[in-house]
């Protein structure tokens, strides 16, 4: 019979196969469940719609990211009757494919915000942010009245989305060659747009904050939550048969 | 004297680089971060200089034994101190924030202070420099004793103590300054994550070192846990950070990873950042400070062969369950729950090794409060590890998720098992790492002890009310077939929750600072004066030979 205790004993008189033993088996769970990920069809597919973000709403989503929003918020609407009900269409795995990182959050001490894109007015979303109990009185979330006064300010544009084209994003020349451009005449409909909404489709392009004269954090915050969600028509005919189509989910 | 010079030399050579990198900063995160290395590069250059030994004059303060002992102590005592310390600044900003929650107002309209800003800060406080600090510390004391083996490379084993405390700080600061790359229990950016990769490969040669040089042909069951812990940290640290800076003079970095397997890297990490970080090598601490303290040998040593390798290799695998009902594919998180349910097992075996080991010491729970504080982490560590793999049913999640069950359950894990067993470890540390007879008091111990886990119960109670709350009128349908809640509705209903969990919070703080006063004592000398714990009351009536009752 094999005794297991006999045998261990080889083990636990020499650190290196010790060592590389521990190390196989807790290797072997992350490479089963991990690597697959990057290349089956479901979770590399691409779908209509889904574009890189523009220059004003990623700066937009790195304060996101900064502020730590994800601490209270989520953006993964699951595939259950009150979820889609209460925020909209569940999330596919292709709406945050250009998400570095990923935002889909653990906790909801406030809702989803998969789907806030067009759901209030910008206004709305200024002076939420500014004051949450003013529009929200039963709200708990922090003020953030300190985007509004602090101009939009990242060192170099361009050197975000170059970092970015690294990770995968596709960035063309073009976009990254036009990203301070870009990021300014997103936040200005009297600025000339040139190519920029062929680049960005479905990009909104407005002055957010109410302030026109000065493009603030607060313009960029806002871009970012008025575009979520709104990419990928998933209420249409095609989106649905696509859907319908999807093996192993 | 060269050596001086050439160190004051490298000092400054630091300070030079940090200087420039404050100049070329492109945002005040990165900034401030180097602004922190300045500093420190700064006080060494001088100290150098001066010939000024600040960390004598610390240890004068601690009044840390000078002669020579067996073993090399002295990293494990800063690391006790280290402990102490953390773990109240962790507790403290967790009553802070918890309260925020309950009172917005709290957040002091500033960006510096709000709840997102202030969160990680908690997490990392308690988990990385609390929990951190208590795993390098007793890692650095049972490796010695277990293999009889001073330290090996002492002055890397230094370094590993105060370049883990250079971690910490530049985390905190940046989290402050909103340097985050927002990934649970991994926010800390590129560089202050390179840095920890430096001194994490650092502590692994220190251990490794020391298992080399041992007198004992076996290697100890408590080290087992803690190489498999040290190696399974570099390799979830190294793959979830895997990052491309935005600029060598910046903060910001861009993860390699998007979306969906962003998303299940991540929590790949964050589950065995609990599997690894903590539970593995806490239970390495369980298996030697329990069978010390109750002074009995460990229950089974087949039983300890089982769960080690059957635990380490099932956790791996249970990270998915963090993603049910999510654009994961359905495959993934199937696995990822069955093998969180099998997990069950060999986390209960470790329990039961531990619970069994006080096989013919049961009397001690009464009578030695930091047994008591052992078999309550235990206890605690069996609960929530039936709690999880309970959790991990898709069913159950679909209703759990998102609620704060989840704050309810990681608590009852990081309150009840982590927190319990270190205390215990604290105070079998101190008297014996300062050569003190005893405790200052034991009955401090237990009253440290019954604040704990009265705050603990009201922690878990209304965490687990608040979560079956919310996940209930989240998905609440009227007869006319609407959904009947707002989400604001169920906000407001969380406030008297949040409340009972600040309480909670504020006697597990409470205990905290009892254990800060008993041990700064201890370290002073002091003994105080009391009854010891166990006393059987003396009845002089009583005390007299049995009276022969006639046969009626």
């Amino acid at each position: 019979m094999f005794n297991v205790t006999e045998h261990h004993k080889k083990l636990e008189r020499n650190i290196t196969l010790l060592g590389v033993f521990a190390f196989i088996a807790v290797a072997t769970g992350g490479v089963v469940e991990i690597a697959p990920l990057f290349w089956i069809d479901n979770t590399i597919e691409e779908v209509d719609g889904m574009r890189p973000y523009t220059p004003l709403e990623q700066a937009g989503r790195d304060i996101y990211v900064r502020e730590g929003c994800y601490t209270c918020h989520s953006q993964m609407i699951r595939p259950l009757r009150d979820e889609v009900e209460r925020y909209g269409h569940y999330s596919l795995a292709a709406e945050s494919m250009y998400d570095h990182p990923f935002q889909w959050g653990s906790k909801r001490t406030g809702p989803d915000l998969a789907r806030v894109g067009g759901r209030y007015s910008d206004d709305w979303h200024v002076q939420h942010l500014i004051d949450p109990r003013s529009v929200v009185p039963e709200s708990i979330m922090p003020p953030y009245a300190f985007l509004a006064k602090t101009d939009l300010n990242p060192a170099d544009p361009a050197a975000h989305l170059v970092a970015l084209r690294r990770v995968g994003v596709p960035y063309s020349d073009r976009d990254i060659e036009r990203a301070e451009a870009d990021m300014k005449l997103q936040a200005d409909p009297f600025a000339s747009a040139e190519d920029f909404a062929e680049r960005y489709p479905k990009a909104q392009i407005r002055d957010f904050d109410g302030t026109p004269s000065r493009l603030t954090e607060m313009d960029a915050l806002v871009a970012y939550l008025q575009m979520l969600g709104t990419l990928v028509d998933v209420n249409s005919a095609a989106a649905q048969e696509e859907l319908a189509q999807e093996k192993g989910r | 004297m060269e050596s001086a010079l050439g160190r004051t030399g490298l000092w400054f050579a630091i300070l030079i680089l940090a200087i420039l990198a404050i100049s070329a900063a492109q945002d005040s995160g990165f900034a401030a971060s180097m602004a922190v290395v300045a500093v420190v590069a700064f006080g060494f250059m001088l100290a150098t200089a001066l010939r000024f030994d600040p960390l004598a004059k610390a240890q004068g303060l601690f009044r840390m034994p000078t002669d020579p002992s067996r073993y090399d102590d002295d990293p494990v005592r800063w690391g006790v101190i280290a402990t102490v310390f953390w773990g109240i600044v962790g507790f403290l900003v967790g009553l802070y924030i918890a309260l925020q929650l309950a009172f917005p107002v709290l957040n002091l309209d500033s960006q510096f202070t709000t709840f997102g800003r202030l969160r990680p800060l908690h997490t990392s406080a308690v988990i990385f420099a609390f929990g951190g600090n208590a795993l390098i510390a007793t890692s650095f004391y049972v490796v010695q004793r277990t293999c009889r083996a001073k330290l090996a490379f002492p002055s890397l084993a230094r370094f590993v103590f105060w370049g883990y405390q250079m971690f910490i700080v530049l985390a905190a600061v940046g989290y402050v300054f909103g340097v985050t790359q927002s990934k649970e229990y991994a926010e800390p950016e590129w560089f202050v994550d390179i840095w920890l990769t430096i001194v994490w490969i650092a502590y692994f040669i220190v251990f490794v070192g020391t298992l080399a040089r041992r007198k004992e042909p076996h290697i100890y069951v408590a080290n087992w846990f803690y190489l498999s812990f040290i190696i399974t940290i570099a390799m979830l640290h190294i793959v979830n950070n895997l990052a491309v800076p935005v600029s060598i003079f910046g903060s910001r970095s861009y993860p390699a990873f998007a979306g969906v397997q962003d998303a299940l890297v991540q929590w790949w990490y964050g589950h065995n950042a609990v599997a690894f970080f903590l539970t593995v090598p806490f239970l390495a601490m369980m298996y030697y400070f329990v069978p010390k303290q109750a002074n009995r040998p460990i229950y089974s040593y087949r039983l300890s062969i089982l769960h080690f390798w059957s635990l380490i290799f099932l956790y791996i695998w249970a990270g998915p369950h963090h993603l049910h009902y999510t654009a994961l594919p359905d495959w993934a998180q199937t696995l990822g729950m069955v093998f969180s349910i099998v997990l069950w097992m060999p986390s209960w075996g470790g329990m039961i090794n531990g619970l069994m080991t006080l096989n013919g010491a049961w009397d001690k729970v009464r009578t030695d409060p930091i047994i008591r504080m052992m078999v309550f982490a235990l206890a605690f560590y069996g609960i929530a590890t039936f709690e999880g793999p309970m959790l991990s049913i898709k069913a159950v999640n679909s209703l759990t998720h998102y609620t704060d069950w989840n704050i309810g359950h990681v608590h009852a894990g990081a309150l009840g098992w982590n927190g319990m067993i270190t205390f215990a470890a604290v105070y079998f540390l101190v008297p014996r790492l300062w050569n003190r007879k005893r405790l200052y008091s034991l009955r401090m111990v237990n009253w440290h002890f019954w604040l704990a886990t009265l705050g603990i119960v009201f922690y878990a109670a209304s965490m687990w009310v608040a979560g079956l709350t919310q996940g209930l009128m989240w998905r609440e349908y009227g007869a006319d077939g609407y959904l009947v809640n707002s989400f604001a509705d169920s906000v407001t209903a969380m406030i008297p929750l949040y409340l009972l969990r600040s309480f909670g919070g504020f006697l597990y703080l409470l205990g905290g600072v009892m254990m800060v006063i008993n041990v700064w004592r201890t370290i002073k000398g002091d003994v105080r004066e009391e009854a010891p714990l166990s006393d059987a009351p003396y009845d002089p009536e009583a005390d007299r030979p049995a009276a022969a009752v006639p046969a009626e």
